[in-house]
């Protein structure tokens, strides 16, 4: 045994295993998105699914963001093939019913799919509160960087992202995500509108 | 009850193996023969042990005890049978207590196989392989214990994966992935037994490892056949291959053992590469448990990755620990593994291996740091990617076009040194093998200048193969006028090692051809049909006939019947289904697959309607997908060739020049093997 070539050998081992050991602090499926921080892409897309009163819009109308600002937006990237979607869909529809009547929009974008799949898919779920709009060609999902369905953006006030929740969102991130960003409109007294 | 047993079992284990490395340190120091027999013991016990525990476990899976947490975890009333007893390896613990098992016979029949073997060598390996059960016998009593009582007892589970319990090669392919891969620990063992020992100058542990690597590597080549043949038949792509890092995991430490069995060969012959041949042994049971850490660890994205517990940093510990003696070792020994031998010329086998060997080793560290890429990227850079498919193939394909000219090149040439003319009598006929497959891909269709190159070096190298086993029942017929068929056994059995290669070889080029052709030619379509609407893919007409549900014991089924159309005659149905398990919200794809000898017809039910108006559907052609198949098992066949014990009479003579190997029967075939090479 030579035991200067030996320590020089396990040296080369270490780089490795600190790599590794670096690796375990990390979780690979959380996969950052750009955007927080940074102004929202803007859409301009209609509406294909009215929702229920009183959060409900006219089927054809044109949502635009730039219309929104002063609200705080949550934007449900969704899709009839999604079974996670399935999932969180009571929850959103719930939520967005509780916070009715607060400067806060709940909005739905179908992503990769038809109108007509969206529309029975609601119906067959028992509908849902808040209204959701066509994203022909999955523009404006390109823009937001969608990684997969659901994927759930937050914008306040300002028009900028703050928070993107990948996967379903619980009742719990919702609440806290969108209590914080109406606070935070309500201190720095952004111009608010109050929802219809 | 099942439970007590058999975690008290495991918990003796553990200490059984504690005292029996002890003694393994007092037996190599010493050498004396009652240490030793006490290692062997503690390593028969251990096995006594761990198959109690493995038999307990499988007695409450079938006897649905829902006290023990993995039956509760895995287990249901509604599961077939079958589907029952393989759900031992469909979650972690239970896959880490059959890894357990597995590597506990091994460890078993290498000690028995070379119980009197005189020296330190076996003593040492045996401490060894006692060392890395000892780590698994830590997971089974600690973070993956299979055997936590349930308390109140639940009166049903969930049933395992239902990917899992989808596809009766599920319980084909854990096992042999596992024989495979916990196998490599073998050489492994060997290697620092020769190592701690003194013997690893001497070629004997050479020849002992070449043959358990065989072993292995045989295994491991089926499994991840199997593996490719499963995503194929369940996943409902229409793939087999998908780079994922559990892929990954089982193909680098695949590359690792092929150089080796050639090297090997090299140092056996030639006293050569010894270093080297230390290094890819020990490599390849690193590289075994890096694979395992990286899908068991959650470090890594993939498909295939287990929920995770603390798991992962005990396996972080191992590899740490694993790393760093055996890097000690190997660079400790380095100044005793010089090269004995030399190159002769640069037109020899010995440089075709070299290459070989070379390529293999790229090949290995291609996949390696594509698969460690997104860890390094983001410790470095802070940033997350991921490396997909169109990496691995555009750095793999020139390796393996290489890879399949060599295996063709090699074989031709003879050790040493080969004359010019018989280098042009080698080399140049085998290029009309290349030319007709060529020309056979171009009439095809085939474009793709990486497929036909594949093809047509296969073309190249199945001839160069072929004719050195027509040379040696040429002379065999010619010599002793035997006929052809018998030339061909006495070829065969009279020197299996290099037979054994030859097939392999053709078996691997089978792989290359249907894997050139599948990727290149694929033709698939989707579409949404009304029963009576066809379908038409690569000119094959399909029309469905019916959709249809049906309620099985643990499933609910959908199908579509969809009817082959011929010149306007039906020839055969086809019927993929979606099969509802219970445990799930979604639904297990099964495809269903006609396969012929030219090609695959790969239907998928995409969606369906639920009043049956209507089904989407993929349909798929691909090419010479069984060859894939075929070439798996031709290569397993090959392996198996290759370790079959030599004829008594070569066994004899191997006996008398090693009278200190001592053990006799089958197993003592493996020095006569190697011998006649």
């Amino acid at each position: 045994m030579n035991w200067r070539r030996a320590s020089l050998g396990v040296a080369a081992a270490f780089p490795v295993i600190a790599l590794l050991a670096w690796g375990m602090t990390r979780d690979p499926k959380d996969i950052p998105s750009p955007l927080p921080g940074k102004s929202a892409p803007s859409f301009a897309l209609s509406v294909f699914a009215p929702g229920q009163q009183p959060l409900a819009r006219t089927v054809g109308d044109t949502v635009r963001l730039a219309d929104l600002r002063g609200q705080v937006v949550v934007l449900n990237f969704w899709a009839s093939w999604c079974l996670s979607c399935r999932d969180e869909h009571v929850t959103l529809s719930a939520v967005a019913r509780q916070y009715a009547g607060k400067p806060i929009q709940f909005l739905g974008v179908l992503y990769n799919d038809e109108p007509v799949s969206g529309t029975a898919w609601i119906k067959e779920m028992g509908g849902q509160s808040y209204a959701s709009l066509n994203d022909p060609g999955a523009r404006t999902a390109i823009d937001y960087g969608l990684y997969g369905v659901p994927e759930t953006f937050f914008l306040d006030a300002h028009g900028r992202v703050a928070y993107k929740q990948t996967g379903p969102a619980s009742a719990q991130v919702l609440a806290r995500v969108a209590d914080s960003l109406l606070a935070a409109a309500e201190k720095d007294g952004a111009p608010t509108k109050r929802n219809q | 009850m099942n439970g007590l047993i058999g975690h008290g079992a495991l918990l003796i284990s553990v200490a059984v193996i504690v005292l029996g490395i002890g003694a393994g340190v007092m037996a190599g120091r010493l050498r004396t023969q009652d240490w030793i027999n006490a290692v062997y013991s503690a390593v028969y016990t251990n096995f006594v042990l761990v198959t109690i525990a493995t038999g307990a476990m499988v007695v409450a899976l079938v006897t649905h005890d829902f006290s023990v947490s993995y039956v509760a975890q895995v287990g249901s009333r509604a599961t077939p049978l079958f589907y029952t007893i393989i759900s031992l390896w469909s979650a972690l613990e239970g896959s880490i207590l059959f890894w357990g098992w597995v590597l506990s016979l091994y460890a078993v029949v290498v000690v028995w196989a070379n119980r009197r073997r005189a020296g330190a060598l076996v003593p040492w390996s045996a401490t060894a392989l006692l060392g890395v059960s000892l780590f698994f016998a830590i997971l089974l009593i600690g973070p993956a214990n299979p055997f936590h009582l349930v308390y109140p007892v639940p009166t049903d589970g969930p049933g395992p994966n239902p990917l899992l319990q989808n596809h009766i090669l599920m319980a084909v392919h854990p096992p042999l992935l596992y024989l495979g891969y916990v196998g490599m620990t073998v050489p492994f063992a060997f290697a620092v037994g020769a190592m701690l020992s003194g013997e690893i100058g001497s070629n004997d542990w050479i020849k002992l490892t070449h043959r358990w690597t065989l072993l292995s590597w045989g295994f491991l080549s089926a499994a991840i056949i199997a593996g490719m043949w499963w995503s194929y038949e369940v996943l409902g792509w229409g793939g087999y291959w998908a780079w994922d890092p559990v892929e990954n995991a089982s193909f680098m430490p695949w590359l690792t053992a092929t150089a080796f069995l050639h090297s090997a060969i090299m140092q056996e012959r030639r006293g050569m590469l010894r270093l080297w041949n230390v290094n890819l042994v020990v490599g390849t049971f690193v590289l075994t448990i890096l694979g395992t850490f990286l899908t068991r660890s959650g470090i890594i994205s993939s498909v295939h990755a287990f929920t995770t517990g603390t798991i992962g940093y005990f396996f972080l510990a191992f590899i740490a620990l694993v790393l760093v003696a055996s890097l000690g070792l190997v660079a400790g020994n380095s100044d005793r593994l010089g090269s004995v031998g030399h190159l002769d010329s640069a037109a020899s086998r010995e440089t075709v291996f070299l290459l070989n060997n070379l390529f293999l080793t790229v090949f290995m560290f291609t996949v390696l740091v594509g698969t460690l890429f997104p860890l390094v990227a983001e410790a470095i850079r802070g940033v997350k990617v991921s490396v997909g498919e169109p990496f691995f193939n555009r750095m793999s394909l020139p390796v393996v076009i290489v890879l399949v000219f060599l295996m063709g090149v090699g074989p031709a040439l003879p050790w040493g040194r080969a004359s010019r003319d018989e280098l042009r009598r080698k080399l140049v006929p085998p290029a009309a093998g290349a030319a007709l497959l060529l020309a056979i891909a171009l009439a095809a269709g085939m474009r793709n200048a990486y497929a036909l190159a594949v093809v047509a070096l296969a073309g190249y190298s199945i001839v160069a193969n072929a004719r050195e086993i027509v040379i040696g029942m040429q002379a065999r017929h010619e010599a002793r006028g035997e006929a052809w068929g018998v030339a061909l056994l006495r070829l065969a059995s009279g020197n299996r090692r290099r037979f054994g290669g030859y097939l392999a070889h053709i078996g691997v080029f089978a792989v290359a051809i249907g894997i050139a052709a599948s990727s290149s030619m694929r033709s698939d379509r989707e579409a949404t049909l009304k029963p009576g609407e066809s379908i038409t893919v690569a000119g094959r007409t399909l029309r469905l006939k019916s959709v249809w549900g049906r309620e099985e014991t643990q499933r609910s089924v959908v199908g579509a019947t969809l009817e082959f159309v011929e010149n306007g005659r039906v020839a055969g149905i086809i019927e993929p289904r979606m099969n509802f398990y219970p445990a799930s919200q979604q639904p297990v794809p099964t495809p269903a697959v006609r396969s012929s000898l030219l090609g695959d017809v790969y239907v998928n039910l995409q969606a369906f309607r639920p009043d049956g108006s209507n089904v989407t559907v993929k349909v798929i052609y691909e090419p010479l997908v069984p060859w894939i198949w075929a070439g798996g098992l031709i290569v397993v066949l090959g392996a198996i060739t290759s370790i079959l014990p030599q004829r008594v009479r070569v066994t004899r003579e191997a006996d008398a020049r090693q009278p200190a190997t001592g053990a006799r029967g089958a197993l003592a075939g493996l020095h006569a093997n190697v011998e006649a090479t």
